[in-house]
């Protein structure tokens, strides 16, 4: 069931695009209107759960054991690990956001014969690394669907992304990688036993999400191919403002652009908001300076106290008459 | 918020990043390309088609001058029969572009405007038909 009804889901929305455009001819409404108001869900969704996050009080460090810290001058500090100073936590931040470090820490765990033991396990950090940065070379190339001139880079990316001339229309290198990526991130869930048991539906939905996207647009580019004129005829009337009436574009097309307008207006309800939230990660975006720097917790309120001083002056007498020691006479 | 500088700077960048896209094209009109397909050539003809009709050629002509390319230099073929059962030569130079000897503004007009490069033009010549 936890597989059954994302699977499900996603092929209903591939379903509705595809009778809403071959079948009701609701063009402007798969074309249009629902990707206006999916992005507009998505930014201020995106923009509304940030903000609830930056509203959660990190008064203090949290320094991990991840590396050794500033310390005597001659012990050796693992200034990214456990960074003292701004741009050290910078370099963190960037290891960690472009090349997840802490993912690359995974460890698998293991009952040999009687002993337990511990091995590095990096093929979930790979999968997890490709499938990311093809995406963002797939969404950077499809910039040359929204600006008119394409700016040199987009065009070179793209070059770059297809040097190796297999096919026509060229083969995308990150095509391939992002259907290998997905295929495995989705085996893994189903294959290891203790990754089924704690994967949730709200875990495949995204997986299928993406890997609808990614073959609705490998079938548009190399089978079912569209007009893309007509496409960038479209995109380029949502982005400048003036939406048009879609041309004649395949149904695939449709089915892409629904799939795509699902995630935008799923992603600030979802998982996908560690996009943003790797940002806020308390444990990677701070100094490590606990023992240098004295951090007071901000929402400490003003205790009435009753120094010893003021109690022996109120009592004085009363002391001195019981015969109790005094400070001060 | 706690850090809420930061935090809505970096919102900021976000958003200026998610809406780029509306932002660069502010005041821009969208400009669909127009290939020009009244060559002399083209002119005379009786009747005006291509070898496939044209919703074809929109979307397979790319996989159609691969299909010829092969044929020409690999299997030996030089004569290709369309679906009306109509033959031409295959050749790009003596026969798309004795129609389309205009490939500045016909075939580049689309190129252009999606960003495609071909590679055909790596070895064949753009000016116009080979004597």
């Amino acid at each position: 069931m936890k597989i059954l009804y994302p699977l499900l889901g996603v092929l209903a929305l591939v379903l509705l695009a595809y009778a809403g455009v071959a079948g009701a001819h609701l063009n402007v409404l798969f074309g249009i209107v629902v990707p206006y108001l999916a992005f507009l869900l998505f930014l201020v969704g995106f923009m509304v759960r940030v903000i609830t996050w930056g509203r959660s009080p990190v008064p203090f460090r949290i320094p991990t054991t991840c590396g050794q810290q500033k310390s005597l001058p001659w012990i050796k500090q693992n200034r990214l690990e456990n960074p003292s100073s701004a741009l050290g936590v910078v370099g963190r931040m960037a290891l960690e956001v472009l090349l997840f470090r802490s993912l690359f820490r995974n460890l698998k765990t293991e009952k040999r014969g009687d002993r337990l033991a511990y091995g590095s396990a990096k093929w979930l950090w790979l999968g997890g690394l490709v499938f990311h940065w093809s995406f963002l070379i797939i969404v950077l190339r499809h910039l040359r669907l929204f600006m008119e001139p394409v700016p040199v880079l987009i065009m070179q990316l793209a070059n770059l992304d297809s040097f190796l001339q297999i096919g026509v229309p060229l083969f995308y290198i990150t095509d391939g990688l992002i259907l290998a990526a997905l295929t495995y991130l989705f085996l893994r869930r189903v294959l290891v036993p203790q990754i089924r048991y704690i994967s949730l539906q709200a875990d495949y939905f995204p997986l299928f999400l993406f890997l609808g996207i990614a073959a609705s647009g490998v079938l548009m580019r190399y089978v079912w191919k569209v007009d893309i004129v007509a496409v960038k005829a479209l995109t380029m009337s949502l982005v400048t403002l003036r939406p048009e009436v879609p041309l004649a574009i395949g149904a695939i097309f449709y089915i892409h652009l629904f799939l795509v307008s699902a995630v935008f207006a799923y992603f600030p309800l979802s998982k996908l908001m560690h996009m943003g939230g790797v940002f806020l990660s308390p444990t990677r975006n701070m100094i490590n300076n606990s023992r240098s720097v004295r951090h007071l917790n901000p929402w400490n309120y003003p205790v009435q106290v009753h120094t010893y001083e003021a109690y022996e002056a109120e009592f004085r007498a009363k002391m001195k008459k019981a015969g109790l020691p005094l400070e001060t006479e | 918020m706690y850090k809420g500088g930061r935090i809505i700077a970096g919102l900021l960048l976000f958003a200026c990043l998610a809406l780029m896209p509306f932002l660069i094209n502010i005041g821009k009109a969208a400009a669909k390309p127009s290939p020009q397909v009244n060559t002399p050539f083209i002119q005379q003809l009786t009747t005006q088609t291509c070898v496939e009709s044209a919703a074809f050629m929109k979307t397979e002509h790319m996989q159609l001058l691969n299909q010829w390319r092969d044929a020409a230099l690999r299997d030996g073929k030089t004569v290709y029969v369309n679906s009306q059962g109509q033959s031409f030569p295959i050749s790009l130079e003596n026969s798309c572009l004795k129609c389309h000897s205009n490939p500045q503004q016909f075939c580049n007009t689309c190129h252009t405007y999606a960003a495609v490069k071909p590679y055909c033009w790596d070895c064949h010549n753009q000016g116009g038909t080979r004597q």
